[in-house]
């Protein structure tokens, strides 16, 4: 369990102090403008009229979400002077006069000791980036991203299912729509077969629960939808026992002709949206079931990713997204857990679990990045790796563990973003020389969302929704582009 | 008038309900509050180990909550006892601003005291059967729009059976209400849907919205909770139309009413319904902020969490007035308590007559706590000291502002704006489908302007005139000629106007979640009638609740009649909802929910299909469709079709429902397996003759069909 710091939790001041300045002003007379046009689209996933801001340079996004918070420090972010550290007490005089609670030693005998990377890094490719032996797979590709190595987090927001919804929804609270469903309000579907916002769990909801994938305030037809590479693929896709393809078919034949007789006689136009309603629910009982039907790729595919059919993982998961970007789905969302290495126990060992973690998603992700580009469809695909926190430079070290792991930190981590409109190859931003704050070009994950938003043709002031007497937008009141990252 | 400077005003009202203060007490003496008069459970074994006969119950009439809020007044304000509560005070006590500035009600139309104006005069008189059509008459003559005729009875009927008890009438029923051509049959069938103890069912789903009633605590844990004694007081309350006054007082402050009895122990429930984070350090400030919030938003109509951090942006409540309200709540603990409550409306049916329930409840500490301001919303940054206090920019208080029973008392003061405006809109909303204020959760200086206005303020005036009656203000709506009006749109009127604030004709919308399952298990025969007690667990997808990390929870499903128990019973799990309640758009309660939003999205259709829940009651419709005729398939699909819409089939409905039977029972002659598997299985193959099996399976599917055709989930 996390400590709760001694400066205690103040995750609301920060955006009290910004929404009193004018910053969120500006866009209302938009915004009103934007949301009553919203009224009209309540119903299905069409695009709003005139809400594409800029010229889009993605049609796609995937996100990589890596709940638990990866540790960057073993990952990507490569910290010589920490490993030559390695050992020595995280007192002041090398950490400055920074309070947060997973910083406090866990051990009041044992103060807080440094802790270098156990593992190699080396450099890879043209833009020589470094990448841990972790990730060999990942290095292989590494040219193709480009690294936010000075993201830092809300350090009022202290605990991973509140960043999780602020990483994904932008509010450390249920009930705001998360970045998919924005996406799918702002841009619609293009597949009329499936949702525009598709989520894939490798295995539990996060800690942050289904409200990282809710349409919030936003009608729910812009909610993320679970897609499972087993069993039913969507919750109750499957005909009931007894009932056949045909016999489904005629009775949604059937469901439709009355209702378009209500329609004539009633004239109410909602009874059209329902009609569409049935017609998309049926052929999505046809195309889900063999879009997940992963036996459908070669062997070769399969092998890339080190994918099983029939298992629900990861690997499957990334070639599942890539089979939906091809169907035209704007957002899919990829949850792993497990990545919230603290030490306290041999499943969150920075030496055993973290490798085995490492090694279920590397080759997927390598695999998907590649498969994305040799298809042509990195160009028109987002793909960004990020998590809710990063994590300390410093051995957690709780009472009584044998193993090695490091706290979840807000001042500190890495996202990587690839594909379309991204510059490859770049780093933006920098920690300290001890991995331990973000020093250098330091970034938001409001300043993500609004550069996803702005790679997907939508201005993240500008898209508001107004509800509760006010307007909302995904990136509250924060939030800017990060030019540098753009081709 | 001459206007006497406010403060000065404010000075001499305040001396004089000193002097009157010290009279007051020795007339009426408020009792001593606090938990020892509670019978409090010494530890949560014995909380669960309390399924036992009740002690005799200790009859005692629940305090006359009007009575105490006028002897508030008395106490406070030195003003003459008067009989009728709901008698105004001076209107210009409305001026209330200290330093003398323009009074805020003057300026936005919900914060001046609702007049009731004269009814117009209408061109079409005749059409009239209340003063509300003659508000409505006058603004679509305006427009130069028509009305709509009456709708006819089956339509009627289903319509005032769903909104009233969220129930599908019978066939029977149907048949009966539309043979009986009295003059007053119609004011007949309402006054028996009033008296039935489903009514309370239907009118506490959107309360208990409000309310953010749940089962679970909600944020990471989401443990479970014990608190459906007070969704039963709900319910229980709705049915003995009970005043809304009194359903105020009762839940806000239902501990510090003289000698309260268990029922409004159990109300105050209202306020332990919040979310409880597991963080102990900022948990009580979490929860006190959420009362705040809730509070806001069920009787202001407004949404006051702005506040929370800095003055509200667009309406006049200040950081300060914010954290006032906040102090009158942070004086209470949260206990558990025992309580040998049922609602009386309940008893009949109720499983758990005569034992003793767990329950959370809130009482008042002993000692007053010190509120400090919270810089920017933060609970570690105190700043100034606040000290209980009402709004300044509504009426001013005569009844004291220290504590929770004050508040009640304010708020269901004939001086307060908002409260009965905001009551009789969300009535008008769940019967229209829309409310004469369309922001019904915004009543601030954002929210939309009154479609209506003088009508609501009418409402609103006849709504505390009426004694606060739900009941009367239901039957006051229903008999109208604008509710009664048929649900067919014109090409002009769907341009001219296209969500109906016109009101020019009868609303048509999607039901609630609940109420969705309500018919197809009532078509079905399958649902269980029994009012009130726990939380029950009907089929759900396995894993929706075990596969979150941290918070997972075995869902157990009933396996008695609790499975088909009404959907508002359904244990309520916040952060994994009810699937498909969540399709339909129910909310997960972790804060007030003043309105749901109304989608139409393919899960849903993908829900009436096949959800299994749904599925089962097809097939068991199926058996009714055979069992309730002679078995022919017009017969059988006709009593379908009458079991889901009320209506018989016209002759172009019946033949495309016909040919789906033919199909399916040619499929089914030939092929069983499918047959059996589609009702249910081998045990079926025993008892009924494959042609038997066959037809009942074809019934299923048209079943199928029939509960997932939009008129059966939309009420006309």
């Amino acid at each position: 369990m996390v400590d709760v710091s001694e400066n205690m939790i103040d995750r609301f001041s920060r955006r009290a102090f910004l929404s009193r300045s004018s910053a969120g002003v500006g866009s209302l007379a938009l915004a009103s403008l934007l949301s009553q046009s919203s009224q009209a689209s309540a119903t299905s996933a069409t695009p709003l009229p005139g809400v594409s801001h800029y010229p889009a340079r993605a049609k796609h996004l995937i996100f990589l979400f890596m709940a638990g918070a990866p540790s960057q420090i073993d990952l990507f972010d490569y910290k010589p002077k920490l490993n030559e550290f390695d050992g020595r007490t995280a007192d002041r005089e090398l950490l400055g006069d920074v309070r947060f609670a997973q910083l406090r030693p866990r051990n009041p005998n044992a103060p807080s000791k440094l802790l270098g990377s156990p593992y190699k890094f080396r450099q890879h490719g043209e833009s020589g980036a470094l990448v841990s032996e972790l990730l060999p797979h990942i290095a292989g590709v590494v040219d193709d991203l480009s690294f936010l190595k000075g993201m830092k987090f809300d350090e009022q927001v202290f605990d991973h299912p509140f960043a999780q919804l602020t990483l994904l929804t932008g509010a450390p609270l249920e009930g705001r729509p998360s970045l998919g469903a924005w996406l799918s309000y702002g841009l619609g579907s293009e597949n009329a077969n499936l949702p525009a916002f598709i989520v894939l769990m490798s295995n539990l909801l996060p800690r942050g629960g289904s409200g990282t994938s809710s349409s919030g305030f936003l009608p729910s037809v812009h909610q993320g939808v679970p897609f499972n590479c087993h069993g039913d693929p969507v919750l109750f896709l499957a005909n009931p026992p007894g009932v056949t393809a045909d016999a489904r078919r005629r009775s949604v034949e059937t469901i439709n002709s009355l209702n378009a007789l209500r329609r004539d006689l009633i004239g109410d136009p909602e009874i059209s949206t329902r009609i569409a309603a049935f017609e998309l629910a049926c052929r999505m009982q046809t195309s889900a079931p063999e879009l997940v039907d992963l036996t459908r790729e070669p062997k070769h595919i399969l092998e890339l990713y080190g994918a099983e059919p029939g298992k629900q993982s990861f690997a499957n998961n990334c070639l599942l997204a890539r089979r939906l970007i091809e169907q035209g789905v704007r957002t899919v969302q990829l949850v792993d857990l497990d990545w919230d290495h603290h030490g306290d126990t041999p499943a969150r060992d920075l030496m055993g679990a973290l490798p085995r973690q490492c090694a279920s998603v590397d080759r997927a992700v390598a695999a998907l990045l590649s498969d994305l580009k040799q298809r042509g469809l990195l160009e028109e695909t987002l793909v960004v790796w990020g998590a809710e926190f990063g994590r300390t430079p410093i051995d957690e070290r709780r009472p009584g563990t044998i193993h090695l792991g490091r706290d979840h930190h807000p001042f500190a981590g890495t996202f990587w973003m690839a594909g379309a409109g991204i510059k490859p190859g770049q780093t933006l931003g920098a920690t300290d020389e001890l991995g331990f704050m973000a020093v250098e070009r330091p970034t938001e994950v409001f300043d993500v969302q609004a550069t996803i938003l702005h790679l997907m043709g939508l201005d993240h002031e500008r898209l508001t929704y107004r509800t509760q007497g006010r307007d909302f937008r995904l990136t509250d009141v924060y939030g800017s582009v990060i030019g540098e990252l753009l081709a | 008038m001459a206007r006497a400077p406010a403060l000065t005003r404010r000075m001499i009202w305040l001396g004089v309900g000193l002097l009157a203060a010290s009279v007051a007490i020795a007339v009426f003496v408020l009792p001593a509050r606090g938990p020892s008069k509670r019978r409090q459970l010494p530890s949560p074994v014995a909380a669960s180990a309390a399924v036992r006969p009740a002690e005799p119950a200790i009859v005692q009439p629940p305090a006359d909550t009007r009575a105490v809020c006028r002897e508030l007044v008395q106490r406070h304000s030195g003003t003459p006892p008067v009989t009728d509560s709901a008698a105004p005070s001076d209107p210009a006590l409305f001026d209330n601003r200290p330093d003398g500035t323009e009074p805020v009600a003057a300026a936005h139309w919900a914060f001046a005291r609702p007049r009731a104006a004269a009814p117009p005069e209408i061109a079409d008189r005749a059409w009239a059967r209340d003063a509300i059509d003659r508000f409505v008459e006058q603004r679509r003559e305006a427009e130069q729009l028509a009305h709509s005729p009456e709708a006819d009875k089956a339509t009627l009927i289903r319509r005032l059976s769903l909104d009233l008890l969220g129930l599908p009438p019978t066939p029977e029923e149907v048949d009966a209400f539309v043979a009986d051509s009295e003059p007053d049959a119609f004011e007949r069938l309402i006054d028996r849907l009033l008296a039935s103890p489903h009514l309370g069912e239907k009118s506490a789903i959107r309360w208990l919205d409000l309310a953010r009633y749940a089962d679970t605590n909600g944020f990471e844990f989401d443990a479970q909770r014990t608190l459906w004694l007070y969704r039963d007081w709900v319910i229980d309350a709705f049915n003995r139309d009970m005043p809304f006054d009194q359903f105020t007082v009762e839940q806000l402050a239902g501990d510090l009413l003289p000698d309260p009895a268990d029922s409004q122990q159990v109300a105050t429930g209202f306020l332990r319904n919040s979310a409880v984070a597991p963080d102990t350090m900022t948990h009580r400030f979490e929860m006190l902020v959420d009362r705040v919030n809730t509070i806001g938003s069920t009787w202001f109509g407004m949404t006051f969490s702005c506040a929370q951090c800095h003055d509200h942006k667009f309406d006049p409540l200040t950081q300060q007035e914010y954290y006032q309200l906040y102090a009158i709540l942070n004086n209470s603990i949260e206990e558990v308590t025992g309580a040998a409550y049922v609602g009386e409306t309940l008893t009949a049916a109720s499983p758990l007559t005569g034992e003793l329930a767990t329950t959370l409840v809130l009482a008042e500490r002993g000692e007053p706590s010190i509120t400090y301001l919270k810089v920017r919303g933060s609970p570690a940054e105190d700043g100034e000291q606040v000290e209980p206090g009402f709004p300044a920019f509504l009426h001013a208080p005569r009844c004291g502002d220290g504590d929770r029973l004050a508040l009640a008392c304010w708020l269901t003061d004939a001086d307060n704006p908002l409260t009965a405006r905001v009551a009789v809109n969300r009535l008008w909303e769940s019967l229209f489908g829309i409310g004469l204020v369309r922001t019904s959760d915004d009543f601030g200086l954002r929210g939309e302007l009154p479609s209506h206005p003088e009508l609501l303020d009418w409402l609103a005036v006849d709504f505390q005139r009426s004694g606060w009656s739900n009941k009367q203000l239901i039957r006051r709506l229903t008999m109208s000629a604008t509710y009664r009006q048929s649900p067919v749109v014109s090409t002009d009127a769907l341009e001219r106007d296209p969500q109906n604030r016109l009101l020019t004709r009868g609303g048509r919308f999607r039901v609630d979640a609940e109420v969705l399952r309500d018919i197809a298990l009532s078509a079905s025969g399958l649902m269980s009638t029994n009012l009130g007690g726990p939380s029950v667990f009907p089929w759900q997808p396995p894993g929706t609740s075990e596969n979150v990390e941290f918070a997972a929870f075995h869902w157990r499903v009933d396996q008695n009649e609790n499975r088909h128990r009404r959907g508002l019973y359904t244990h309520w799990k916040r952060r994994t909802l009810y699937p498909s309640f969540a399709i339909f758009d129910a909310p997960n309660r972790t804060s007030a929910c003043a309105r749901r939003e109304r989608n139409t999205n393919p899960l849903q259709a993908l829900v009436s299909l096949n959800d299994p829940v749904f599925f089962e009651a097809a097939v068991y419709l199926g058996g009714r469709m055979l069992d309730e005729t002679d078995g022919s398939p017009a017969a059988a699909i006709t009593r379908g079709f009458r079991l889901c819409v009320g209506r018989f089939p016209t002759p172009q409905e019946l033949p495309l429902l016909r040919s789906l039977f033919d199909a399916e029972q040619k499929r089914l002659l030939d092929d069983a397996d499918a047959a059996l598997a589609l009702v249910g299985g081998s045990d079926v193959a025993a008892r009924f003759p494959h042609r038997r099996i066959a037809d009942w399976a074809a019934c299923a599917v048209v079943a199928n069909s029939l509960l997932s055709l939009d008129e059966t989930v939309c009420r006309e």
